[in-house]
């Protein structure tokens, strides 16, 4: 009796940080391996590697809870990257950058919601269309060059508040905002029941093509926010980079336990995934591990994560 | 002779030979137990589902197995069925103690569920749907015309005139169901297990459906026959097993045994009467639908409902009552037609108006539309009163903790806490959710949708419990209900719906089944003249 509490004790735990193990894990395998790892300007540095696609992934978490999903992330983070970097250049002012890049975030983001709501489009295919939309833009704007000139902006990319680089704290800022939403507010509320059964969402009142519009809307600011980090880290408006960041994005939140069939999941799973998929690349890194390979590792280790993830979720519904 | 019907049967695909095996074989004698359950104990971590649970199954006959939600039914069946292959205790096939260790076994064995949730593929032709993974082949492609001969067979088998080319999604539920049972016959199907099979069928549906589990319980099939409805089971099966917390409670001839034993055997005590008394309702006027119209839905409905007055919409199913229904919540659009409320009338655009003008309905399909099953009951409690738990968006916590522990001790929901997820409740705790999740707010007008469809019966008393108790506090009810019983002691007045018109209106005193029936009737046969008459 005593030992199938424990037991029930220990699975229990398990069930509940299943991914937080799987990142302390790593953490000591790391840690053993190489003795570089710990250094604290190696961790630093790993979050810091992270902040850009944590911070979409920071929206692309409430897409996914409610059920949806944006594939242009990363373009529209491209497309925010450049034209901030563009304002920055052409007026001189960091605050205008700023909220020019978030507010480009945003109206690709009621754009996709609008599709979605609109023209019944799946999430999927209207956001792949906005894709298309958005590398076409860039390219318009830049004609494949990128934007320099704008190191006004160092501090937000390269400073440091104590110890702490910038975008670290903007990205730890980002989860915060996100978790708070989805814990506290009516929205959040209403993205696990989006997700979790649209028809009852309806059927108890939520207006629910509003509020997926808002939900891309608010995902779009942070897609917005991650691109405008990314210029002040690249201290530059770059059209090549930023494709593939939403894919990256998913990655962590699928590794953090959310689920694709919706209404489960949390953003600060999305953290913990994110922070799993950078410590393998680290850690690749640093026993100069060619990227080919890091590909394949990572591949397997996502796979991995989510398996065990699954299984430990369904021992659950079985109970 | 049972070593003829030995385990490694081959499952025949050759329809004419299977069912001269069945029908002039006479090998198969009815009575005769193909399948024995002994002492099966299921554990899951933390809960005995199973305890000691005994069950003969016959050939040729139908054993309805009862209890109440959570009594362990499913749990039985899907051991037998496959599902569950960790368990103790025997499954013995025709004398053979035989371990199923999925599916495919007891399929083979010729053991086949048809379960709630069909499984099919909707965009499949009914054919290719009843040949799935055992397509006929000739040099490794699929011999489509054998297996449209095969289908075509098994079609008229059955009595059945749809046509094997109707692709799966354009069948009604109730015609989806003959081919599942068709699918499991056509397999060598000697057991079939049917849960809960009439639950979304017409009364007309439910007696052919009755008249095809009869002709094939001739042929030496035997059923197993999960359902709520004891009328039913009374009506068309032999034996009983029931079942109660996991527990093995009794078995037998249900010539044997009547309706009220049968009941005190399920719930574990004696129950006298099912609906509590109602109490006069003589309030003002809150609702007021006027020529509500809808085209092709209903038409020219019109009706009051008072404070504290039950009113009952009566029918068949597929009458338009939910339809004008989801019309009044502002689920559908309706065309014309006025709908007042404390006498102003209303603009009803969408769900969030109805409830803002205090009306709430629970609606008929409880899993699609009633509750997020993956969330907890605080979470579905405040997303139907958003309203009231939030200030600027923000959620107030105490206040939600308040409101919804209080719905969930007033209701008696069975489960751990308010933060249990409602897909792990029973099905009458969930319905109580559903329920109770608009009680937190101020709803006069209440709409139940078939509030006890697919529930147990003690879950069904404190339901009907708590209707009249709404009721008495002033709140005006609609009850929609295909269960004739149900509707006639539960409403002051009822409505008879028939052909999306208003059929009549009954107080309770005068109405009685037969009179509802007759109203059903006479509208259908009006209309059938009246199209007729436009035809010519």
């Amino acid at each position: 009796m005593k030992d199938t509490q424990q037991k029930m004790k220990l699975s229990t735990i398990y069930r509940k940080y299943g991914i937080i193990i799987i990142l302390v894990i790593l953490f000591i395998a790391s840690a053993l391996i190489n003795q570089n790892f710990l250094k604290p300007q190696n961790l630093l540095n790993i979050l810091k590697q992270i902040s850009v696609v944590t911070i979409i992934a920071c929206g692309e978490t409430m897409l996914i809870v409610s059920g949806m999903i944006d594939l242009s992330a990363g373009l529209v983070c491209t497309t925010s990257m450049c034209f901030s970097a563009g304002v920055l250049v052409a007026t001189g002012s960091v605050p205008l950058a700023i909220v020019v890049g978030i507010l480009i975030g945003m109206a690709a983001g009621w754009l996709n919601g609008f599709m979605v709501t609109q023209f019944k489009l799946q999430p999927f295919i209207a956001t792949l269309a906005m894709t298309n939309v958005a590398e076409g833009i860039v390219q318009l704007y830049t004609n494949g060059k990128s934007i320099g000139g704008v190191t006004k902006i160092r501090f937000l990319g390269q400073g440091s508040i104590g110890p702490i680089p910038v975008p670290v704290v903007i990205m730890f800022a980002a989860v915060a905002i996100v978790a708070v939403i989805m814990k506290y507010t009516q929205l959040g509320i209403n993205i696990y029941a989006i997700g979790g059964n649209e028809k009852a969402a309806i059927a108890s009142g939520v207006r629910v093509n509003h509020e997926k519009r808002k939900i891309f809307t608010l995902s779009g600011a942070f897609v917005g926010l991650a691109g405008v980090v990314l210029m002040a880290r690249l201290m530059a408006g770059m059209p090549s980079v930023g494709d593939g960041y939403e894919f990256d994005a998913i990655t962590a939140v699928v590794v953090g336990g959310t689920s694709f069939l919706g209404g489960i999941g949390t953003v600060t799973g999305a953290l913990i995934g994110s922070i799993i998929v950078g410590l393998i690349n680290n850690i690749l890194n640093l026993l100069h591990v060619s990227t080919q390979y890091q590909l394949i590792v990572k591949g397997v280790l996502i796979a991995g994560a989510v398996t065990i993830d699954m299984k430990t979720k369904e021992d659950k519904k079985s109970q | 002779m049972i070593k003829r019907l030995n385990i490694s049967a081959q499952v025949s695909n050759d329809p004419v030979k299977y069912l001269a095996e069945l029908v002039t074989g006479g090998e198969i004698l009815n009575n005769e137990v193909v399948v024995e359950l002994r002492n099966i104990r299921k554990e899951f971590p933390g809960v005995v589902a199973l305890d000691g649970v005994n069950m003969d199954i016959r050939a040729g006959c139908i054993h309805a197995l009862l209890g109440e939600n959570g009594a362990g039914k499913s749990t039985l069946m899907k051991i037998l069925s496959g599902t569950y292959k960790n368990y103790d205790g025997e499954v013995i096939y025709q004398g053979r103690e035989v371990h199923l260790k999925s599916e495919k076994d007891a399929i083979d064995l010729g053991i086949a569920i048809v379960s709630q949730e069909l499984n099919f593929v909707p965009e499949l032709t009914i054919a290719e749907n009843l040949y799935l993974g055992r397509e006929p082949k000739v040099h490794g492609f699929v011999d489509k015309k054998k297996r449209a001969e095969d289908s075509a067979y098994w079609l008229s088998f059955m009595g059945l005139d749809y046509g094997q080319d109707t692709k799966m999604g354009d069948l009604s539920v109730a015609q989806r169901q003959m081919i599942e049972i068709l699918k499991a016959v056509s397999r060598n199907g000697k057991v079939l297990i049917m849960d809960e099979p009439t639950s979304a069928l017409t009364g007309m549906e439910t007696a052919i459906l009755f008249d095809k589990i009869r002709e094939l319980k001739e042929k030496g099939i035997a059923f197993v026959f999960i359902s709520h409805r004891l009328d039913e089971v009374f009506e068309l099966c032999d034996d009983y097993t029931v079942l109660r917390d996991g527990q093995y409670i009794g078995s037998g001839r249900l010539t044997d045994i009547d309706q009220d034993q049968m009941i005190s055997m399920m719930v574990g005590r004696e129950v006298q009467e099912i609906y509590p008394p109602l109490t006069s309702a003589a309030g003002r006027t809150v609702l007021e639908v006027k020529n509500l119209n809808s085209e092709g839905v209903f038409e020219n409905i019109s009706f009051t409902l008072h404070a504290g007055e039950i009113l009952g919409f009566a029918g068949m199913m597929g009458a338009g009552r939910s339809e004008i229904a989801r019309a009044i919540f502002g689920m559908d659009r309706y065309d014309s037609g006025e709908i007042r409320i404390d006498g102003e009338p209303c603009q009803i655009r969408d769900i969030r108006d109805a409830v803002n003008h205090g009306i709430a309905m629970v609606t008929e399909d409880r899993a699609e539309y009633g509750f997020v099953g993956v969330r907890s009951i605080r979470e579905n409690v405040v997303l139907a009163n958003e309203d009231l738990f939030t200030r600027h968006g923000i959620l107030d916590g105490p206040k939600i903790q308040k409101n919804v522990t209080d719905i969930y001790e007033r209701l008696d929901i069975k489960a751990p806490g308010i933060d249990t997820l409602v897909g792990t409740l029973s099905g009458g705790n969930q319905q109580k959710l559903v329920l109770g999740k608009w009680l937190v707010r101020d709803v006069s007008v209440l709409i139940l949708d078939e509030p006890t469809r697919g529930i147990d019966v003690g879950a069904r008393q404190e339901i009907y419990r708590l209707i009249v108790e709404l009721a008495a506090q002033g709140m005006a009810i609609l009850l929609i209900s295909s269960d004739m019983p149900e509707v006639l002691s539960m409403s002051h007045r009822i409505m008879v719906i028939a052909n999306g018109k208003c059929a009549g209106e009954l107080s309770s005193k005068e109405a009685t089944q037969d009179l509802i029936m007759k109203k059903i009737v006479e509208v259908d046969r009006n209309y059938e003249r009246h199209s007729a008459e436009n035809e010519a």
